[in-house]
């Protein structure tokens, strides 16, 4: 049984519009996706902007409500969950969030952000709640005495360990991580990246990490799952994804990474016009007469495409 | 082929008031630009790239910066003008491209009219051939239907469009420099790279200079001729973008190599340079800047007052504690990036 099974996902966004603000049609951000995630991996969501990645991530922890469609924790069906059950499950899925400026609240005290949590799903006492903060705050590799400073007393690299000191505070299984490094400049951006695999041995995590930088993602992820306009085009390991694209989208995609290697601009450059010429002449191969694409379809036991 | 330099900045200094007292962000910049050329300025956030690229535009507030040195266009000081001078230039011989393509357009006028306003300034040309120029301009930066986009606002374009758009108004007067500030960070990678082609071309018919700032090397050298590394104010390496990748000296840079995760190798840590960058109140004035960052580095391999020195042609470094430089032990191996 996989960890976490989503499976064929909607979620639409209301258009109102008119007189009666009423709804006049729907955003389709997230367009029947399945994916699953097996314990200690750490899967890739990447496309581009508006493609609904941070919709997925979202709907996974029940800040919004799926439209249709299953997600599977450990086999139970978080969509059908009470209110009252699903906090008993808010605790096992955890979320790391773009901007490490603005998810931290400016007026209080780290001691007060990284204990938030825990004070809403345990009854610790104030020393106890004091000992595990630090705890976790020495894991992130700050100093005990962090817990008394403000946000704007720390650098970004740090602030966005603080935010995944907070996460951790509550023993999660999952975290997702939605953009986690964008951020960040690159020296800070290895530091948190680095430290992201740390814990994750360490605490046996699973993660969702969300991302358009394929560089970051081909450095983080086991599975990658590429995703277009609300669905999936593509979907298999690293390697799969990186070494043999099958998708046209795909292939774009990676084409359009820029080369690390002066000496190949030439070549670089021909082989996006190449790809943007396939991409053109074979278009109704891969999408159909409304411009959407086709359901997956496993070419191997682990790599899938979005073909006819 | 002698290249004619279109800007010469020397011993650039850009300095803030905050309570009353003066700090470089630019500590003493030279860097030329020649025409037909893309330098690349890389470096840590807050190092001082927008401030440099700021004061060729002369767009910083008076009343709070202090600008020293000289900053010649085509020869002509730009520091002494007056704004209605430095309006002639702007605009007109330099065009600017800003990283976030909705605030350098007005959102309440139609796009079309805002790129023949660009042209209102600096010619004299009829409303009917504005308009025609402006559609002409349009296809230039690749808009696939000028007309109907001639009346479209900002925010009905998708930010690739309005990156366009912002581009189609730097180029209108046809410039002999531009200034582009991360003109894709905001963007996706498929468009980012239509953006850097269209650049590319556009530089390559008009012969334009460019200097291109941004944090993404990957972007550096697809684009670049030139590279140049700031570290707080300072450059501290200059190169040609060959040069630079498959040869970089400064601890700086090669400590910036290491740190990308790249999609060509994977490897299982990443470099991470220690310490934070200091603010502009706390930053060393004397010795290394860089020295705090590479502690393990003996303090007998910096310079006391460190220079940036032509080590071969063409590629400059500042101070000597390249010489003997190593990386710790727990990090990966020197090894040049990105050359497999
Ligand atoms: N609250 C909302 N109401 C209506 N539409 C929305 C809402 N949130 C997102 N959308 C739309 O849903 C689609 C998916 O958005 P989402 O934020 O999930 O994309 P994303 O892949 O995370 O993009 P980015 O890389 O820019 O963060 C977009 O078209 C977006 O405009
Ligand atoms: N108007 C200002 N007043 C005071 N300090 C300023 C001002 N503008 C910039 N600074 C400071 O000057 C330094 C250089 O800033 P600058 O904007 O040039 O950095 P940058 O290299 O462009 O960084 P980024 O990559 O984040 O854009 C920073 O320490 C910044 O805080
Ligand atoms: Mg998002
Ligand atoms: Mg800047």
């Amino acid at each position: 049984m996989a960890f976490l099974k989503v499976n064929h996902l909607k979620v639409y966004y209301p258009v109102r519009g008119g007189f009666f603000r009423r709804v006049i049609d729907y955003v389709r951000a997230v367009d029947d996706v399945s994916f699953e995630l097996e314990q200690g991996e750490t899967y890739g969501l990447v496309g581009e902007s508006g493609c609904g990645k941070t919709t997925t991530g979202r709907t996974i922890i029940g800040l919004i409500k799926a439209t249709a469609g299953e997600i599977l924790l450990e086999g139970k069906d978080l969509t059908k969950l009470s209110r009252r059950e699903f906090y008993h499950y808010r605790k096992d899925i955890q979320m790391i969030f773009q901007d490490p400026y603005s998810s931290l609240n400016p007026r209080k005290r780290v001691l007060d952000i990284i204990a938030e949590p825990l004070r809403n799903f345990e009854k610790l006492s104030p020393q106890e709640e004091k000992r595990k903060v630090q705890y976790f705050v020495e894991k992130v590799g700050l100093h005990p005495e962090s817990i008394y400073k403000y946000p704007h007393e720390f650098s970004g690299g740090q602030r966005q360990r603080i935010g995944i000191a907070r996460a951790l505070t509550l023993n999660p299984k999952l975290i997702i991580a939605d953009e986690p490094v964008s951020a960040l400049d690159v020296s800070v951006q290895a530091q948190v990246l680095n430290f992201m695999k740390e814990i994750q041995k360490e605490f046996q995590l699973t993660y969702l990490f969300i991302s358009h930088d394929l560089g970051i993602i081909r450095h983080m992820c086991d599975r990658i799952g590429i995703m277009y306009r609300g669905q999936f085009v593509e979907e298999g390991t690293s390697e799969e994804i990186f070494h043999d694209p099958q998708h046209i989208y795909t292939k774009r995609l990676i084409s359009a990474i820029p080369n690390p290697n002066p000496q190949h601009r030439q070549e670089q450059v021909k082989l996006r016009q190449e790809i943007d010429k396939e991409y053109h002449n074979s278009y109704h191969q891969y999408f159909d007469a409304e411009g959407r694409v086709y359901p997956l379809k496993r070419i191997s036991e682990t790599h899938s495409v979005a073909i006819p | 082929m002698s290249k004619q330099p279109i800007l010469q900045i020397e011993n650039l200094r850009v300095s803030f008031r905050i309570h009353d007292e003066y700090y470089a962000a630019v500590d003493g910049v030279s860097l030329t630009v020649n025409e037909n050329e893309v330098v690349a300025i890389v470096g840590e956030s807050g190092c001082g790239k927008s401030a440099l690229a700021l004061s060729i535009m002369g767009l910083h507030p008076l009343e709070r910066t202090k600008l020293e040195g000289t900053i010649a266009f085509k020869g002509k000081n730009l520091l002494p003008l007056s704004v209605p001078q430095l309006n002639q230039i702007r605009g007109k011989d330099i065009g600017m491209i800003f990283q976030d393509p909705l605030t350098a357009l007005n959102p309440l006028m139609s796009v079309g009219r805002q790129i023949e306003e660009s042209m209102d300034y600096h010619t004299k040309l009829s409303s009917s051939a504005k308009r025609q120029r402006t559609l002409e301009l349009l296809k230039r930066v690749g808009i696939p239907n000028p007309e109907k986009t001639y009346d479209r606002y900002p925010h009905e374009l998708s930010g690739g469009m309005r990156q366009r758009i912002v581009i189609a108004i730097a180029i209108a007067c046809e410039p002999s420099l531009i200034i582009a500030d991360e003109p894709t960070t905001a963007l996706d990678v498929t468009i980012q790279a239509q953006i850097m082609g269209l650049l590319k071309e556009l530089q390559q018919q008009m012969k334009t200079g460019i200097i291109l700032i941004t944090h993404d090397l990957g972007v550096v050298a697809e684009m670049a001729d030139r590279v140049a590394v700031m570290y707080a104010g300072e450059i501290v390496e200059l190169a040609d973008v060959n040069t630079l990748f498959s040869r970089p000296l400064h601890p700086y840079t090669r400590s910036l190599l290491h740190s990308i995760p790249s999609v060509q190798t994977r490897k299982e840590k990443l470099h991470v340079i220690q310490g934070i960058v200091p603010s502009l109140q706390k930053l060393p004035r004397t010795g290394c800047r860089f020295k705090s960052r590479i502690s393990w580095i003996d303090e007998s391999e910096h310079e006391k007052n460190p220079i940036l020195r032509e080590v071969a042609p063409g590629h400059w470094v500042r101070c000597t504690c390249y010489k003997n430089f190593y990386f710790p032990q727990d990090n990966i191996g020197d090894m040049n990036y990105g050359i497999s």
